[in-house]
């Protein structure tokens, strides 16, 4: 019974549901049906005015048919008048361009010169046979030849920087000078500038300065000759580019020419410490027109990176041995407990922060990753870093080794390998990064050939911790130095065969007091 | 072309060495560095085949081993140069070592190395160094009969006669360096030329080359490197060339005939380079390991013993006249790196080819992974044909 009703309801609450939808739809087609009788009222009303729209169409048509038909004959003299006036207006420009063209040689207004002679010229050649129009040609002709001179003048007289040069060579060219003197000219001008750099620079090749000046010395040679050069190749570029392969040979033999004297001094400043193999020779295989100074460009800019990757090779090299003979020279196994920094790593912090302020008279400070508070104040044991634990189990099973020592390498395969050498950008915190990573690659690489006595860990420890606290601001990312001198001290304790290290605390009380 | 998997040992190492005289199968005896846990060597089986790997273990119980050499001669019998730790005090001492005969030749034993027991070697004999200090590394004389070794101990070269089935190392020759300074060797090469009596050394940034029959120097060549010289190798087909390796991140080839300068420099390391190793029948195949933790596989083809490939038979010259022209018009092929390895994660210290099969070469690193490559295909059926 219960079921039955149960059912009965159901069912009657379907109906009703039923009822809903149909009526809803039905309501849907009722406003369909409404719709679309606006639709076609409101089209006829469109078509309607349509209609009327043509209507005044034709009417304006013909108005303006009739208006044009009336208007015809006043157009036609108008149009007449309108092109004498001009033809009129055209020749008072040539009856005056004589006085013209001299009050603009007068007032130095050659551009403008120039312009009004290139307007002119096309028509006085025509009209020549006509004695009027002669006598305006010679005239002009004659100042354009006063005009041309006082061009050439200017442009002899030099001194007055390239775009100037440039434009009077321009004005020289669009008056029909013939292009080869003015490119022998030009190269000239230039050849005596840029002559003057280089003696400069080899003016400064006199008892070799240190290293620090080679950065110096190229700054002064990219700027001065080397920017000199490229203006001089792009304006004449600009200028002589009608002139067709013969105009890009002699701009290529005078950049080959001067190129090659400039890097001989770039390479006499070099040796001995590092004779550069630079070629000069890839200037003469550039024979499009196009190119030359790019190519310049490009070499100056390779040349400038492999100067500064020397200088970082040599002064890590300096740190190096100092660093190098400081672990080879001392006896590890019988050394004494730990009471101070050992000098030798003060000297490199001291040379570090010299390196740095001299590296940054040249250049700017680059990028540096974003660090915690308190990252000078990291606390430094063997233990502390995760890297450290696979290393250095505290429990001694034989059975050890294989666990720990996995453990480690799954550990250094997920941290990233440090390059060594990764290219050095033109920035001092790029600089010290890649001086301070060969410095370090070199303390643990000579840490792991020799053995250590418990005291001998410690003092590495002590020592490690010490530039931990300094060579950290240096680089572009702390995390580095951590690793790198985190390697060291495991390293060391790898090769104690009692490894007992410090406290921490005791660590950072020796380090202040150093 | 399965990649191989790289071999982690338990320990730290730096010593490795084919099993020279096994020429079948391929092998590699591995020595461990560690102060606290029982040191060992390695014998590393690779099955070619089926890709897999096989390990034995030797227990080295006497020190950490710093260089490891196998007899040309005997497949058991190899030489360890190893630290003992003695009133605070370091001496690197040298013995040579029998292996258990069933590991002679390998056992195709389970990869699953923890269950397999080590089993140890038996001491043949000590080189005595009492007079003579630290011991460098012990050169077999190459393609020999395992008899005569050299050592090298500070600054003293040692030619020692194996006598009494090598239970007895005597004393034949030596000869010191002398000059200021700790002067030390750092590594030595037996030159497998001139019917192999001259041995090459490198000590500090030197090069030298020596008579073992005079123990008197041929040939100095100074300054070979800007930093110390690590290693050296000589040409197996070129009997005056060889080449040398060192901490200025260079590789440099010599010609002994003119030492100078040297015939061609490689820097493609970023840091010291540790090994340098020729191939040991197709000399223009360089392989190098740095502490940059990479290996470097080179083609020095332009300075090898065959400089523009395969030469035109005689047959053929004598058919046409234009072939002479055509063969001397051809370019010198040009040097390349071949490959860049980088499958290690610390620094590699040691590099060498398999006796057994020429294409193939092992690289370890200081976390004790040993990685096994081959020259790619390309290039040895470009060299083969």
């Amino acid at each position: 019974m219960d079921s039955e009703t149960d059912m009965v309801r159901q069912i009657r609450a379907l109906d009703s549901d039923m009822q809903t939808l149909v009526y809803e739809n039905y309501n849907k087609f009722i406003s369909a049906t409404d719709t679309i009788r606006k639709m076609k009222n409101d089209f006829r009303k469109m078509e309607d005015e349509m209609d009327r729209l043509a209507t005044n169409m034709a009417v304006i048509t013909d108005f303006s048919a009739r208006i044009s038909a009336t208007l015809q004959d006043r157009h036609e003299r108008i149009t007449k008048l309108a092109g004498v006036h001009a033809l009129l207006r055209k020749l008072q420009f040539l009856f005056e361009l004589p006085s013209r063209l001299t009050k603009c040689v007068e007032l130095g207004a050659y551009g403008q010169a120039v312009r009004y002679q290139g307007r002119a010229q096309a028509v006085l050649q025509q009209y020549q046979h006509l004695p009027s129009f002669r006598a305006i040609q010679d005239d002009c002709q004659v100042i354009t030849a006063r005009l041309a001179q006082q061009l050439r003048q200017r442009f002899r007289e030099g001194g007055s920087g390239a775009p100037e040069q440039a434009e009077c060579v321009e004005l020289l060219l669009a008056l029909g000078e013939p292009a080869e003197e003015l490119c022998e000219e030009f190269l000239a001008h230039a050849r005596g500038r840029l002559e003057e750099e280089l003696r400069s620079l080899e003016a400064e090749l006199g008892p070799s300065p240190p290293a620090p000046d080679v950065l110096e010395f190229t700054d002064h040679g990219g700027s001065g000759f080397v920017g000199g050069l490229c203006h001089v190749a792009a304006a004449y570029q600009e200028l002589f580019a009608v002139q067709g392969p013969a105009g890009a040979e002699k701009l290529a033999a005078f950049a080959r020419e001067l190129g090659s004297r400039y890097f001989a001094l770039v390479e006499r400043r070099l040796y001995p410490p590092y004779p550069l193999p630079l070629s000069s020779a890839s200037l003469a295989q550039d024979q499009s027109p196009v190119t030359p100074v790019s190519t310049l460009c490009a070499e100056a800019r390779e040349t400038a990176r492999r100067l500064l990757t020397h200088y970082v090779k040599v002064q890590g090299l300096v740190i190096s041995q100092m660093l190098r003979k400081s672990v080879e020279t001392r006896d590890w196994l019988s050394t004494l407990e730990p009471r101070n920094v050992r000098a030798v790593m003060k000297r490199v912090v001291e040379d570090t922060t010299a390196i740095d302020v001299q590296v940054g008279l040249l250049y700017e400070e680059g990028v540096r990753k974003a660090q915690s508070s308190d990252s000078s104040k990291r606390t430094f044991s063997v233990y502390s870093s995760s890297r450290q634990q696979g290393r250095y189990a505290p429990s001694y099973t034989p059975s050890a080794p294989m666990d720990t020592n996995l453990l480690s390498n799954i550990q250094k395969l997920f941290s990233e390998r440090i390059d060594v050498f990764s290219p050095v950008e033109f920035n001092k915190v790029s600089v010290l990064t890649g001086i301070i990573k060969i410095s370090l690659k070199t303390l643990l690489e000579c840490v792991r050939l020799r053995t250590f006595g418990r005291f001998g860990l410690q003092q590495v420890q002590v020592d490690c911790h010490f530039l931990q606290l300094y060579l950290w601001r240096f680089v572009a990312d702390e995390e580095l130095v951590h690793l790198l001198l985190d390697e060291v001290v495991a390293s060391a304790a790898l090769r104690c065969p009692d490894p007992v290290p410090m406290e921490p605390s005791v660590v950072e009380v020796i380090c202040e007091r150093g | 072309h399965l990649p191989r998997p790289p071999k982690v040992l338990g320990l730290q190492a730096r010593a490795l060495t084919p099993q020279t005289a096994e020429t079948d199968a391929i092998r590699f005896l591995v020595g461990t560095q560690s102060l606290k846990y029982d040191n060992q060597i390695h014998i590393i089986d690779f099955d070619d085949e089926n890709n897999i790997i096989n390990k034995n273990v030797l227990l080295h119980q006497v020190g950490e081993i710093w260089h490891i050499s196998a007899s040309p001669a005997d497949k058991g019998v190899l030489a360890t140069c190893y630290n003992r730790t003695s009133d605070s005090k370091v001496l690197t001492c040298a013995a040579v070592w029998r292996m258990p005969k069933e590991l002679e030749s390998g056992s195709h034993e389970s990869p699953d190395d923890s269950s397999s027991t080590a089993q140890t070697l038996e001491l043949l004999c000590h080189l005595d160094n009492t007079a003579h200090g630290n011991m460098a590394c012990v050169m077999w004389e190459p393609m020999g009969d395992g008899k005569k070794i050299i050592s090298l101990a500070d600054n003293h070269i040692l030619l020692w006669d194996l006598q009494e089935s090598s239970s007895q190392a005597v004393l034949a020759s030596s000869a010191s360096l002398e000059g200021k300074g700790q002067l030390r060797f750092t590594s030595g090469r037996w030159s497998p030329h001139h019917n192999c009596t001259q041995v090459a050394t490198a000590s500090d940034t030197t090069l030298r080359g020596w008579d073992t029959r005079s123990m008197s120097q041929i040939y100095c060549i100074e300054n070979a490197h800007g930093q110390l010289v690590r290693d050296l190798d000589f040409n197996p087909n070129k009997q005056y060339y060889l080449a040398s390796c060192g901490d200025d991140c260079k590789v440099k080839f010599w010609d002994t005939r003119n030492v100078t300068e040297p015939v061609k420099t490689l820097e493609e390391h970023s840091h010291w380079v540790w090994n340098v190793r020729y191939n040991h029948s197709h000399d223009q195949l360089v392989l190098t390991g740095s502490s940059d933790s990479r290996v470097i596989l080179s083609n020095m083809v332009s300075i090898s013993s065959e400089p523009f490939g395969h030469l035109v038979d005689d047959d053929d010259i004598s058919d046409q006249e234009d072939h002479r022209s055509e063969e001397k018009s051809k370019e010198p092929l040009q040097d390349n790196v071949i490959a860049t390895y980088e499958e290690h994660e610390d620094s590699v210290y040691a590099v060498d080819w398999s006796s057994a099969d020429p294409w193939l070469f092992a690289s370890l690193s200081y976390d004790g992974r040993l990685v096994i490559n081959r020259v790619p295909r390309a290039l040895k059926y470009h060299i083969l044909l």
